[in-house]
């Protein structure tokens, strides 16, 4: 339980968030230019809808296909020299990880951007075993340098202006003089990571696809600085979630397209690195591939659920949604935002970690409409909520919600309540409109004005025009 | 043709001028109005909050209201978006095949009010007038979920005497979402205020839409601060004609 000193909810959290102007414009205008810009690469692609079509039953085809398929890719990974583990949990994942770190002696790791290890809290679990974690990502250097989380699952740290990165890198990279242009920034930030790229010797990445056929692990980012971790180490640790794999080689057609264009606007992306196994003399000699289960095989057993499977990370469905415009990443609580993240969160880490997510959402349906694979994050949504109601206990809205079903199977009663209804409002309306009330009406009128109930509903006027 | 209404608990209770209206508009249309009296609610609130089951016998209640209708035609895109898209969905793990068969066979003869008048009978000047300068507010349900296209605009296009203005970022939800507006409050009102200030900025007198659901939730933010700016469902407007105004006021 969450005492009330340290709010956990969507609600509580928003509330604070909202309250943060600065806050709102930052995420609001960030969320407007990514949005403008996918908009105008995506309307330039003729067969779009095919493409998202084709990524959908890519997805579908492969989860339903997913045991033989992680079975080819360890066959494929293990062929071309690479080393396969499963994990069951974060525990397990972690495990592997610090151990072939202490194999090597390692004392210092560099990191290429991955929420999947986010997921586990990889980073804590290495530094409990004495190891450093370097971000190498330049938001997520920010993130790592600022003790932040992550507010955004693709631009991490998109909550934070110029004038903030630059205090933050003077502070914490030692420097006496920094100006707040972006060219100076990335520089500090270049000098910085190189050292580390040059003396490192142990890196671990994430994945966005894994690719059966030929055992290939592939990382789409913009800087560059994940190929640097991925080429230059000795070690090469790539931790991925199950439902990552790609069939074929010739698959990579389609998400190649769906996925630069949805997130960052591009028409193809900047940085797509690709690997297989280990080649003497070249790159890392040593690979590893961690195959990440956490609950996800719990998801796809579950018919509706099993959809967020299909999730490529795009973050199209945050920069499009409403309500994370409003309040942020840092109001979901979790290393997953948004849309993505109010369905992913409570099915990875269980309803406990994350009841009210399901609930932060007015079901507008933009994420839907948006997303590259078709996952219908309302529908999901939806069943989530069911799920969250189900495993709670007694509540009043329990029970108004049984004597609401009680009163609207009987029109009798429905028309009764409209007349105490009419007599309740009565202290507290004026002009037509009630300004104040108790339990759900107070959390309408503080901001809002709410119709007072009519002297005469539409039933009543229908008997009397006979 | 013989339309059975379907007026949902919200405008029944809540804007039964809204029903009132969609009377007026199908008569003077030459349609025969029916009202099942035994009908309530589509169960929307309960299944949208994660009671799905508990709505199961609102949605018997509806199939025993409506079993004989020709047509059955509502002023609310979000209810009929619900009777579409979620009764199949809630009804997917009961074992009642009955129900199940007799709402696959229902569910095609529900209309939305717009899209009943413009898609299934290919009208879309209804012979309205109303002097005022009005934005159209596309929500969510109408525009993502009931896909009802340029139904709306093409009716109220040829309403007489009426000035149509856009609605900047018309696609943004207003934040109503039904309980979403109460149990997300501060985020609710966040959206709403941004809805707000786009149509203040049209300069228009009138917001409308397909749901009273929304316009109340816009409605009572603009009563709030006294703007002046009302909200009005699509279905009074349509309703409305030149006997309904002296010297461009309402009678």
């Amino acid at each position: 339980m969450a005492s009330a000193a340290e709010p956990r909810t969507f609600p509580q959290l928003a509330r604070r968030a909202v309250a943060d102007t600065q806050l709102r414009r930052n995420i609001g205008n960030a969320t407007q230019t990514i949005r403008t810009k996918r908009a105008a690469v995506v309307a330039e692609v003729p067969d779009w809808e095919e493409l998202r079509e084709a990524g959908r039953s890519l997805k579908e085809h492969t989860l339903r296909n997913l045991d033989r398929y992680l079975v080819q890719l360890e066959e494929s990974v293990t062929k071309a020299g690479g080393q396969v583990h499963w994990a069951r949990d974060g525990a397990e994942a972690t495990r592997i990880v610090t151990d072939i770190a202490k194999r090597h002696s390692v004392k210092e790791v560099i990191k290429v951007k991955s929420i999947t290890t986010e997921e586990i809290k990889l980073n804590e679990a290495l530094e409990d075993a004495g190891i450093r974690p370097f971000e190498t990502d330049l938001a997520e250097l920010i993130i790592q340098l600022g003790d932040d989380v992550s507010s955004h699952i693709l631009v991490p740290a998109i909550h934070r202006n110029r004038a903030e990165i630059r205090e933050l890198f003077m502070r914490k990279l030692g420097l006496t003089e920094l100006s707040d242009r972006p060219s100076d920034l990335t520089a500090a930030a270049r000098s910085y990571l190189r050292e580390k790229f040059l003396t490192v010797p142990m890196a671990v990445s994430g994945a966005n696809f894994g690719i059966c056929d030929t055992g290939t692990i592939c990382v789409v980012e913009s800087e560059g600085n994940g190929r640097m971790c991925l080429t230059l180490p000795k070690v090469l640790v790539s931790v991925m979630g199950i439902e990552k794999l790609v069939p074929t080689w010739e698959d990579m057609e389609v998400f190649l397209q769906l996925l630069p264009r949805s997130s960052t606007g591009e028409r193809m992306n900047p940085y797509n690195s690709l690997w297989t196994g280990v080649t003497p003399g070249d790159g890392p000699q040593e690979f590893h591939l961690v195959l990440l289960d956490n609950r996800r095989t719990d998801v796809l057993a579950d018919r509706t659920g099993r959809q967020t499977l299909n999730c490529i990370r795009c973050s199209a469905c945050l920069n499009v949604c409403p309500v994370y415009a409003r309040t942020g990443g840092h109001a979901y609580h979790s290393e997953y935002q948004g849309p993505i993240g109010a369905i992913l969160t409570p099915q990875l880490h269980g309803m406990d970690a994350a009841a009210s997510l399901p609930f932060a959402s007015s079901l507008c349906g933009a994420c839907y409409e948006v997303c590259p694979v078709k996952i219908n994050i309302p529908e999901v949504l939806v069943h989530l909520r069911t799920r969250a109601v189900a495993r709670s206990g007694p509540s009043l809205e329990k029970l108004a919600m049984g004597a609401a079903i009680r009163m609207f199977d009987n029109p009798g009663l429905l028309e009764t309540a409209q007349k105490i209804a009419r007599i309740a409002q009565r202290p507290f309306v004026s002009d037509g409109y009630i300004t104040g009330g108790l339990g759900p009406v107070r959390q309408w009128t503080r901001a809002r004005d709410l119709p007072a109930v009519p002297d005469q509903s539409f039933r009543e006027w229908w008997r009397t025009r006979r | 043709m013989r339309v059975a209404l379907f007026i949902t608990c919200y405008n029944d209770t809540l804007f039964p001028q809204t029903g009132i209206a969609t009377v007026r508009l199908l008569e003077r249309l030459g349609h025969t109005v029916e009202f099942p009296e035994d009908q309530t609610c589509c169960g929307q609130m309960h299944s949208n909050t994660g009671y799905g089951d508990e709505a199961i016998p609102l949605i018997r209640r509806f199939v025993k209201s409506f079993r004989d209708a020709e047509v059955i035609v509502s002023p609310s895109s979000s209810c009929v978006s619900n009777i579409r898209t979620a009764w199949l969905r809630t009804l997917a793990d009961t074992g009642d095949e009955a129900l199940k068969r007799d709402v696959a066979e229902i569910v095609p003869r529900v209309f939305e009010l717009s899209q009943f008048l413009v898609d299934k009978l290919g009208i879309d000047d209804v012979g309205a007038y109303y002097p005022r300068r009005v934005t159209y507010h596309p929500t969510c349900n109408s525009l993502r979920a009931l896909k009802v296209g340029d139904a709306p605009m093409r009716l109220l296009a040829k309403v007489r005497g009426l000035d149509l203005v856009e609605l900047p970022d018309a696609r943004e939800c207003c934040g109503f979402g039904g309980t979403f507006a109460v149990k997300n409050e501060d985020t609710s009102v966040a959206m709403l205020s941004d809805k707000m200030r786009s149509v203040l900025g049209t300069r228009a007198e009138i917001c409308t839409a397909l749901d009273s659901s929304c316009l109340m939730h816009i409605g009572g933010g603009l009563h709030r601060l006294r703007s002046g700016v009302r909200t009005v469902h699509l279905a009074e407007i349509l309703a409305s004609t030149e006997k309904d105004f002296i010297h461009g006021e309402r009678r």
